[in-house]
């Protein structure tokens, strides 16, 4: 990756830590921008408040403090509680979500891993969080964190399904699963011949960039679709008995996974790292692509959050009956329509 | 039809407050969140309270006759009152010397205080009052019992009686200051 962009020839383990320095840098940074933008300050915002104000000009430090904060606490273990597994469901909650970075390509060159079956790889590894989130409900010895896990496990299984219907419809029309693919064909695409700004798939799989964010939504249990975490009746569901560097954890696990969805979206319905009509050489776009791919996952954080500070919780079973009877059906038809439609043009 | 437009006026709600906090003059001024927000900045400007909010209770030293009904009517007993009798001069030549109750200690114990204001309510000689004030906090909790001299310095902040409504024959109360 780097080693192209710099025409620089790089050892195996130079490249490797650049690698992981590099997927660091596009995993936690995300995080930190969405946490303090939209968490601390566009919530604030949109509730009339000023939001953190005190640490750094504009509380823009608040996030250094609460994790010099989270840092200091206590690890503590429930009595009761299956140490080995409680101790390691935070790290495979995270490690999921890392491992969703590694296929997001973020210019010409600059991607970490490119698999000819990247979208399926992304949201295969995806669903590996379910585990850790199942692991973190079971090992508390905890009713409620019991509950709150086989809520999330439930939920995410059940919008996994639209989720990934959703993407099929994109696929179907790039006619590749290779992500950078996927970017090429937005670029080079046309809508009834006009080529002018490529054919972002959002215009023409509308329907599925719809239901692939009301799906994103439940599948980051962000509200509306927090059954698994409703503090009104399961405290905070499977995050009950965590504290400290393990909250922190599924903390990041939480954001730079919405991060890392919303890269998925931008790729899939954005076009990427790719500017429409605009064809810079390969070493100006892998400077500028993960510059555009950050705008992109921005805006699609921002809808996220928008509808997170806007809507009331779900009732757990409205929230299932959402996925299997409304979601499922829509996204079926969307594939039957995109695959009709991409035969008859 | 009916639920679709609600929920996009639902984010149309969110986003506009955010506009109406981030740009309180317009969206032409530059941004002004401070101003905008509807909360307080409580260190840096302080909250107005609403005049007959209960902050306080306020103590007026010369109407207590140390009757006692406030602490016996306290619910969790947080007012500790101690006074004696003594003989104050007659009020004609002759007289009898009358007996009169000194009030040696009244302290409420805002630790306990649950604001209740039964106390306030049961006062037979206006001595109690409800004060808006409500920046007493401490540091140590056995520091929030309050003494007389402390209670009475809130009497201050006692606002006046609002107006009865028009036409009523009652006479309008005083605060004793």
């Amino acid at each position: 990756m780097t080693g192209s962009v710099l025409a620089i020839e790089l050892a195996y383990w130079q490249e490797t830590i650049l690698r992981v320095l590099g997927l660091l840098a596009a995993v936690l940074l995300p995080a930190g921008a969405i946490v303090n933008l939209y968490l601390f300050k566009m919530m604030a915002f949109m509730q009339s408040r000023l939001g953190p104000w005190e640490a750094g000009p504009a509380g823009s430090l608040q996030l250094v403090a609460e994790v010099g904060k989270w840092l200091q606490k206590e690890d503590l273990f429930p009595a009761g509680s299956d140490r080995r597994v409680f101790a390691w469901a935070p790290i495979v909650v995270v490690a999921s979500t890392f491992i969703m970075y590694a296929v997001v390509p973020f210019g010409p060159d600059a991607w970490f891993a490119d698999l000819p079956t990247g979208i399926y790889f992304a949201l295969a590894v995806s669903s590996v969080s379910v585990i850790g989130i199942l692991m973190a409900g079971w090992a508390s010895a905890n009713k409620y964190s019991l509950m709150g896990g086989l809520r999330a496990t439930g939920q995410l299984i059940a919008y996994e399904l639209p989720l990934v219907l959703a993407v099929l419809g994109v696929v179907i029309q790039a006619g590749t699963l290779n992500m950078q693919g996927i970017i090429e064909a937005q670029r080079n695409g046309e809508i009834f011949g006009f080529g002018g700004i490529g054919n972002p798939y959002i215009l023409t799989q509308f329907v599925g960039f719809a239901l692939f964010m009301i799906a994103m939504q439940a599948e980051l249990t962000q509200p509306p679709f927090d059954m698994p975490v409703a503090e009104s009746e399961l405290v905070a569901g499977y995050l009950t008995e965590y504290s400290g560097f393990r909250f922190l954890l599924f903390f990041i696990g939480e954001y730079a996974t919405a991060g890392a969805f919303s890269a998925i979206a931008a790729v899939l319905f954005l076009g990427g790292w790719a500017v429409p009509g605009i064809a810079f050489d390969s070493n100006v776009m892998n400077v500028l692509g993960p510059i555009v791919m950050l705008v992109k996952m921005m805006l699609i954080v921002f809808l996220v959050m928008w509808f997170r500070f806007t809507y009331p919780r779900f009732r757990e079973d409205q929230l299932q009956i959402f996925a299997w009877k409304i979601l499922i059906p829509i996204s079926l038809v969307n594939i039957a329509v995109t695959a009709v439609l991409k035969v008859a043009f | 039809m009916g639920l679709v437009p609600g929920v996009i006026k639902g984010l149309g709600v969110t986003l506009g407050e955010a506009r109406k906090t981030v740009f309180p003059d317009g969206l032409t001024k530059p941004p002004n969140p401070i101003k905008g927000a509807v909360t307080v900045q409580y260190p840096r400007e302080k909250e107005d309270p609403a005049p007959r909010a209960r902050g306080v209770i306020a103590l007026q030293e010369e109407n207590c006759t140390a009757c006692m009904l406030c602490a016996r009517e306290c619910p969790d007993w947080c007012i500790f009152i101690e006074a004696h009798k003594y003989l104050a001069p007659p009020r004609r030549e002759g007289g009898k010397p009358r007996q009169r109750n000194q009030l040696d200690r009244f302290d409420i114990d805002y630790a306990l205080c649950m604001y209740c204001g039964i106390c306030v309510e049961v006062c037979p000689f206006e001595a109690l009052f409800w004060s808006p004030e409500f920046e007493y906090s401490e540091p140590k909790i056995a520091d929030l019992l309050h003494d007389k001299s402390r209670l009475g310095q809130w009497m201050e902040t006692v606002p006046d009686f609002e107006d009865y409504e028009a036409g009523s024959e009652v006479k309008k109360k005083k605060v004793p200051r």
